[in-house]
């Protein structure tokens, strides 16, 4: 960070009068990611809650220019921006993209690939709530395994993209997860990759009350478990080299499934299932970090 | 000075002359060609802008879209299945009321497969908000994407440049290629300001309510209705500037016509030659040319029409259970005429199929043999 914490960050690109429900993750997510960008900046929204929290004609919750584009283009409309923006000699403005897990994991994925195979310049930030909360709490692809949606009333029985793997496949110069717990950690990352040129990648994890069936207030203690469960982890990748971020304290993830309404449902194996699972991917992830060029983890 | 040139390169000296900025394109056969050329010329630093060679045609738009937000030139191109794709785009393009240029290379649409060309794939489109420039040859075709640049940025429309797939888009012909400080005086720098205003962040193409809705559809469809004085204007000025105009229809012996043929595109070319061949028999034929699709030039076609007997539309084009869709609207476009011609529709030429001047007499004959209408006439074979 630039040497100021985050009360002393007075700038605010989220206003207030935003849509979002009450205790929702994905508008303190944007109001951080907002607060780190600064301005000049401009937002490209799409389809989904990032789009509802920013209000409707002729209002904005946007304390910069921001456009709201289409479900599956969120990468595209935001390199078509910045581009336009270099030619016109304001290259150094920069242009974020914000898209939910619909948009990102699912119909918007082609055109993610294709942006970050020709490293745009843009910062594209994936608002992940698991799943179409918009539309009312459907399943995506980054919905996890057994939970409940309305169009998997008794559990899904897919299993969540490894969405980082497919960022890293890309080599793009920087990306990184993030959490609304450790929101100075996200604001460093968001920082750090305002500086970079190119295309960047910020996943965070973006708790949500009406869908995830839990109480407005749960989201932060929600997001604090994510990443001490394993769910979430505090990861950046530079030029492909991973790096762990963040020591989670190893919690079963029982105790982040039990304060979910979504995951009421579970019976005991299934829940240790979810277990091995969790722990099976962090291993992965470890071994990937030992492996990654001058991998380094946990620092 | 002519070249000889085909009507993809042609296309792509039109958007090199007009200073285009961002070029987003994906490659399909038979557009292919612009896409390479200018390629080619961008790595040549011959191409004043750059090429973002996408995934997808989706994306192309939407590049093109975002891109012109910022206010600058962009072009792309497609044909067939990838302006089929871009369908959601072609909406979101004309909303946004962006002035894009799009090279259409018709061509058949799947299934079954074919290559050839095919008006359906652009007049899918007629409900997008584009401006349609149906072109019958090389030169025109060159010509019209600088008059597209120019009534687009007038009218705050984006346009369809369209050709036939091979035979305008491959066949070469002469094309005088303007010189650039003619064009760059014809179409200056890109009056359009930069949407995004640092200083009043607004949320662009936001959420309406249904009023909005309304209010901004019923603008959008008043301002189309005036940019029909615009590209008229546009025109008459590029023909005093650069010696050639093509009007938004053109008549061809009008005047005597006891029966008059319609076309559209690079048919219209062969249909000259028949027509001319018909008078030399004793016929009185005449020919009308749409060139402007979108908007309709409907006063203009009722003009023209006046007091015609009879009238052939040849459509290389099929909206099924319906008909031929340039007859459709030259059908409603004639709805007010106080005495009506007899219309007969013609199918012609789908998927590639040559339509010769054999064939286009063929459908005259049965013209003007005809006192009632009929269904869509199907004409595969002289």
């Amino acid at each position: 960070m630039d040497g100021r914490t985050l009360k002393q960050r007075e700038y605010e690109g989220l206003r207030p009068g935003h849509y979002a429900c009450p205790g929702c993750g994905m508008a303190i997510a944007m109001r951080l990611v907002l607060k780190a960008l600064g301005s000049p900046a401009v937002v490209v929204s799409i389809p989904g809650c990032n789009a509802i929290i920013g209000n409707t004609y002729p209002y904005s919750a946007f304390n910069v220019p921001a456009f709201h584009s289409a479900f599956e283009i969120a990468a595209p409309t935001a390199a078509g921006i910045a581009r336009g923006l270099e030619i016109r000699g304001q290259g150094d403005i920069p242009v974020v993209a914000f898209a939910g897990d619909g948009g990102t994991f699912d119909i918007g994925l082609q055109s993610l690939s294709g942006a970050a195979d020709r490293n745009e310049n843009i910062l594209y930030v994936c608002l992940d709530n698991e799943a179409y909360m918009n539309t009312g709490i459907q399943s995506s692809s980054a919905t996890p395994p057994f939970a409940w949606t309305m169009t998997t009333p008794s559990g899904r029985t897919g299993r969540k993209k490894r969405i980082m793997e497919i960022i890293l496949a890309h080599r793009i110069p920087y990306a990184a997860t993030a959490s609304i717990a450790f929101p100075e950690d996200l604001m460093r990352k968001v920082i750090r990759a305002r500086n970079i040129k190119g295309m960047r990648f910020i996943y965070i994890l973006t708790p949500c009350p009406t869908g995830w069936r839990t109480p407005e207030d749960a989201t932060l203690r929600l997001s604090l478990l994510a990443v001490h469960c394993k769910v979430l982890p505090i990861l950046e990748i530079v030029e492909g080299r991973i790096r762990l971020n963040m020591m989670p304290k190893n919690i079963p993830v029982s105790e982040y499934l039990k304060a979910q309404g979504r995951y009421r449902h579970l019976k005991e194996e299934e829940m240790e299932a979810i277990q091995r699972e969790v722990d099976e991917d962090w291993n992965r992830l470890l071994k990937l970090t030992e492996e990654s060029p001058k991998g380094q983890s946990l620092s | 000075m002519k070249e000889l040139m085909t009507g993809n390169e042609a296309i792509a000296h039109g958007v090199r002359l007009s200073r285009v900025q961002l070029v987003a394109a994906y490659p399909i056969t038979p557009q292919t060609p612009i896409y390479e050329k200018l390629s080619q010329w961008e790595s040549e630093g011959k191409l004043g802008g750059v090429m973002v060679r996408v995934e997808s045609e989706h994306t192309a738009m939407a590049t093109c879209i975002a891109a012109s937000l910022t206010g600058v030139r962009v072009f792309t191109a497609s044909s067939s299945q990838g302006i089929a794709l871009m369908h959601e785009m072609l909406h979101f393009a004309s909303g946004n009321r962006v002035p894009i240029v799009m090279g259409c290379v018709n061509r058949a649409l799947a299934v079954p497969w074919a290559f050839g060309s095919d008006q359906t794939d652009t007049l899918a489109q007629r409900d997008t908000g584009w401006i349609q420039f149906y072109c019958e040859d090389n030169q025109e075709a060159l010509d019209t994407v600088i008059q597209a640049f120019r009534v687009s940025e007038t009218v705050c429309f984006p346009s369809m440049v369209i050709i036939d797939g091979f035979y305008t888009s491959h066949f070469m012909e002469p094309v005088e290629i303007p010189p650039q400080e003619a064009v760059d005086e014809f179409l200056p720098p890109l009056p359009m300001p930069n949407r995004f205003d640092f200083s009043v962040p607004a949320f662009l193409s936001n959420v309406v309510g249904p009023l909005d809705y309304f209010r901004f559809r019923q603008r959008s469809f008043s301002d189309m209705a005036h940019s029909m004085e615009v590209i008229k204007r546009v025109d008459e000025e590029f023909g005093r500037t650069f010696g050639r105009s093509y009007g938004v229809l053109e008549g061809v012996h009008l005047e005597d016509a006891e029966a008059v043929l319609i076309t559209s595109g690079a048919i219209t070319g062969t249909a000259r030659v028949a027509v001319e061949e018909l008078r030399g028999e004793g016929f009185r034929m005449g020919l009308l040319k749409i060139r402007l699709f979108r908007p309709f030039p409907a006063k203009e076609v009722c003009r023209l029409l006046e007091g015609k007997r009879k009238v052939g539309v040849i459509d290389r084009n099929i909206s099924i259970g319906q008909g031929g869709i340039f007859c459709q609207e030259l059908k409603a476009a004639l709805y007010p005429m106080a005495t009506r011609p007899l219309v007969q529709n013609y199918i012609a030429g789908l998927g590639g199929l040559d339509v010769p001047v054999e064939l286009i007499k063929e459908v005259a004959r049965d013209l003007m043999g005809r006192d009632r209408e009929e269904g869509p006439i199907w004409m595969a074979e002289p």
